[in-house]
């Protein structure tokens, strides 16, 4: 780094939940020097947003800066009155937000709100001066500057336009910081790729110090020089990017990236067991010695002191020598994909169209999955993969075409379905926050389907369920539990448990990793991994997610717009793709890589 | 600072309690619903107990029509020469037992048309909340009036008409809420697996829209006394010579400048009786409201 002052210092920030005194992050230190991205990573509920926040002097409802020092341009802006710190955001600080459609108002045209943007600043002398900017402000990023698309509302634009408005709002009165919340988190691949690209030049060309807080590690490494890793409401470890993705020194930083999906598939996909402490269930000592397999003494005694380890890179592990001095590439290989067993097709769809009352979203799609196998069906948004699942499933009745299983054609719509095939097909579905009753605890859940199919002795059921609950690794505890109290990964594992306590003969799971975090989506592949070898389950396994695919699919289906566009095996759809639109999405995937990482960033320095 | 390395999780989860006592602890948190369950329970003892301390029988003539309170009769006498607080005592009975088993025949009525309505969203929706819709188109006394003077003050016509008209206000409120409910994953996944829709409807909606429909039982129970005095009143309840609050308000109001007590005792305790029931559905409704806004954050 230059002599030159950093744009942005913070200092043993902290924020505390106000009712209960306690904090959701303390004890955070980090700089951003002009021209500079840091990635601000960590799973949900680490408190990165609300770093992110901070950044701005602002707080979500119910929160309130207790401590440290935001210095942004040398000013301390905890200590500014409140008439200042309101001109200093969007002006010298601003704010990408998650969703982009949310943060737009829906009731005002595009062109107004973007207007609006530079008037409550004053930016510029006059309307003509204004109009300039905002022409310039949508050349930036990428956006048409005619009339008509001024005259828009947010609605009637896509979710990578209206991310665009939001990130032209941010950049409009030039500031000097700008914090980025998730900005890519609800697009596919290919908008996202494109959002990125846009966010990469913008902060290279305004030499703006920019924070970018994200999930997703491999979108970090793509666009930050230095990245700092959150867990449970500290900075973990600080560094330059290279050296935490290759060097990482604390546990934590190591098992999140091994627990990142990789194009290449050869490494396997290794899991965080647990989940992360909320604010107030925090341990003693370092908050990650509970699932560190570092951990010591000494470690649940006192949270470790920061230490340097390089240039620029801190951590704060005791272990850290030990960490850093296993082999870097001391991750294990790939598993092996099970054996497909004999036959041909258990599952067949021949020719399906559905729709959803006038509008068609499948078009005459074909596919057959075999005996033990793990077909993955993927596709971006609106590609109709979901609704092919669930037409399968018999959740989706508007069909035409045939749905086979076994040779024998199945009806459309469970409830004309016989008791059998309902217990040989079973669903997952995307979100655990949705598909458990929460006023049913977790024993009822499961149980339910185990009282529909097979007739049991309640003692029976009971021993089944709790069978069923040890072997997707959920403790004994839980079966009196409301879903309310478990995390979102053991509920993921609760829903899973209540599909294959009916022992399916095929198991479908829509996008069942999607909701929740990379080091628990690594446990729950891993779990369904282990659970298809040595069941000899067949799996129809949806996701929008390439790299995940490749350390669990034998095949590969990709669909596009209501059609299947390509169907291989795994390794030669994602190694050597024929169609154009496997390509383009292939390429949009941002990536750890060094090779991809290396280029792209902006400059680091000022 | 504690030195136990073993893993798991530092701080014990909390116990682990039905969401039903969730809400009952909630609510029992608010100063209100104390109050008015101490107001509901004061008067509902009244009416079940109070007639063995009555000092004569109701229907007994002990003096002189609307004599002023002494030793004898502690409230004075009515229009006819009956002890007023041996029927005070006496005439709560009815309209609690009317108002009750008119509101749980509402709130069944209204709970099963309205899940039936929500879970359906086709044809059946349309038919079942229009016809709720026409029901609530007339106020409840009119349509109880009609029904009493054409079949005549019978009891259960009461009971029925009172039901009837209460079922269209619960519907609506069920509905709504369980709108949000039939659209969730986990209603999906026990149609996938083909359970009964009936067991989805009282096994998996209901018990996610009890806040709402406690709070409208509540207040559905605060109208229905109201009503049930209100047609007592009018000659439409207990027929003389019983006793029953809105029928004694009836009688004495003409002797209310010599003798007040045969009017005033009833008019308090009803009053007292809707403002405890209302100020219990608001302790619930707020302590759902405090759920809710607790598990959002």
């Amino acid at each position: 780094m230059t002599a030159e002052a950093p744009v942005v210092e913070v200092d043993d920030l902290r924020v505390d939940v106000v009712e209960q005194g306690v904090d959701i992050v303390d004890e955070v230190c980090f700089q951003i020097g002009r021209g500079e991205v840091l990635g601000l990573v960590g799973e949900s509920g680490s408190g990165k947003s609300t770093v992110g926040l901070a950044l701005m002097g602002h707080t979500r409802r119910g929160a309130r800066i207790v401590g440290g020092r935001i210095l942004v341009d040398r000013r301390e802006i905890l200590k500014l009155p409140a008439n200042e710190i309101r001109a200093l955001r969007g002006r010298t600080v601003s704010y990408v937000p998650q969703d982009p459609a949310s943060a737009l108002n829906p009731a005002i045209r595009i062109g107004a709100q973007l207007e609006e943007t530079l008037s409550a600043h004053n930016y510029g002398a006059s309307r003509d001066e204004r109009r300039e900017r905002l022409d310039e402000m949508l050349d930036e990023v990428l956006l048409p500057r005619d009339e008509g698309f001024l005259a828009r509302y947010p609605h009637q634009l896509s979710g990578g336009q209206q991310q665009r408005v939001g990130l032209a709002m941010a950049f409009a009165c030039r500031p000097s910081v700008i914090v980025l919340d998730e900005p890519t988190t609800g697009l596919d691949v290919t908008t996202q790729a494109h959002v990125l690209d846009t966010v990469r030049d913008l902060c290279g060309v305004h030499h703006v110090a920019a924070l970018y807080v994200s999930h997703d590690l491999a979108v970090v490494a793509s666009l930050a020089s230095r990245v700092a890793v959150m867990y449970a409401g500290r900075v973990v470890e600080q560094g330059p990017r290279e050296a935490l993705y290759h060097a990482a020194a604390h546990p934590y930083a190591r098992r999140l990236i091994e627990a990142i999906p990789e194009m290449s598939g050869r490494h396997a996909l290794v899991g965080i067991p647990g989940a992360a402490p909320r604010p107030g269930h925090r341990s003693s000592g370092c908050f990650f010695a509970p699932r560190c397999t570092y951990a010591v003494e000494r470690c649940t005694q006192e949270f470790p002191p920061v230490e340097r380890v390089g240039d620029r890179h801190e951590v704060r592990c005791y272990r850290k020598d030990d960490v850093l001095a296993e082999a870097k590439h001391g991750r294990k290989p790939a598993e092996q994909l099970g054996v497909l067993g004999p036959g041909d097709g258990l599952v067949s769809a021949q020719r399906v169209t559905a729709s959803y009352g006038d509008r068609e979203v499948l078009h005459d799609v074909s596919l057959a999955v075999k005996p033990q196998e793990c077909l993955a069906l993927v596709g971006e948004s609106g590609s109709g993969k979901t609704t092919l699942a669930r037409c399968i499933s018999g959740l989706h009745r508007e069909f035409t075409g045939d749905i086979e299983l076994r040779g024998e054609r199945l009806a459309p719509g469970a409830r004309a379905r016989g008791l059998k095939t309902r217990q040989e097909i079973q669903y997952v579905f995307q979100s655990p926050y949705s598909s458990l009753n929460p006023r049913r605890t977790v024993g009822q859940i499961v149980g339910q389907p185990l009282k529909l199919f097979f007739d049991l002795r309640r003692r029976e059921v009971d021993a089944r369920v709790a069978a069923m609950l040890d072997r997707v690794a959920l403790g004994p505890t839980v079966v009196d539990r409301y879903p309310d109290q478990l995390s979102g990964g053991e509920r993921q594992r609760v829903a899973i448990a209540r599909a294959l306590v009916c022992k399916p003969s095929l198991l479908i799971c829509d996008e069942v990793t999607s909701a929740l975090d990379v080091s628990v989506q690594a446990a729950i592949v891993q779990l369904l991994h282990a659970l298809q070898l040595d069941m000899g389950l067949t799996m129809l396994f949806v996701t929008h997610n390439l790299p995940l695919v490749r350390s669990i699919a034998h095949r590969i289906v990709v669909m596009s717009d209501g059609r299947i566009v390509e169907f291989g095996p795994a390794d030669r759809v994602l190694d050597a793709p024929q169609a154009e639109y496997t390509r383009k999405l292939l390429e949009a995937i941002p990536e750890l890589e060094p090779a991809r990482a290396g280029d792209g960033a902006p400059p680091a320095g000022g | 600072m504690t030195t136990v390395a073993a893993p798991g999780p530092a701080v014990p989860l909390p116990k682990q309690r039905r969401p039903w006592v969730v809400l009952l602890a909630a609510a029992w948190r608010q100063g209100r619903t104390k109050i008015g369950l101490a107001l509901v329970l004061l008067l509902v003892g009244c009416a079940l107990i109070g007639p063995l301390f009555a000092p004569y029988s109701p229907t007994e003539f002990v003096g002189p029509p609307f004599e002023k309170p002494s030793a004898d009769s502690p409230l004075g006498t009515d229009n006819l020469g009956r002890d007023v607080l041996s029927r005070f005592l006496w005439g709560g009975r009815s309209i609690l037992a009317l108002a009750v088993l008119s509101t749980v025949l509402g709130v069944a009525l209204g709970v099963a048309v309205g899940l039936v309505a929500a879970y359906a969203r086709n044809a059946l929706d349309d038919v079942l909340m229009r016809a709720m819709d026409v029901i609530l188109a007339f106020p409840q006394i009119v349509l109880a009036l009609v029904a009493v003077a054409t079949v005549g003050p019978k009891l259960w016509l009461l009971v029925l008409v009172v039901g009837i008209t209460t079922a269209p206000r619960v519907a609506r409120v069920v509905r709504g809420a369980a709108l949000e409910v039939v659209e969730r994953d986990f209603v999906h996944a026990a149609e996938g697996i083909g359970v009964p829709r009936t067991k989805i409807l009282f096994g998996e909606v209901l018990p996610n829209v009890t806040s709402p429909l406690v709070v409208e039982t509540s207040l559905r129970l605060t109208f229905s006394i109201a009503l049930i005095s209100a047609l007592s009143f009018l000659g439409f309840g207990l027929q003389p010579p019983a006793a029953d609050w809105g029928l004694m308000i009836n009688e004495n109001r003409l002797g209310l400048e010599i003798q007040p007590w045969g009017v005033v005792m009833p008019v308090i305790a009803i009053g007292l009786l809707t403002i405890g029931t209302s100020l219990v559905g608001d302790g619930f409704s707020r302590a759902s409201i405090g759920i809710e806004r607790g598990r959002a954050e």
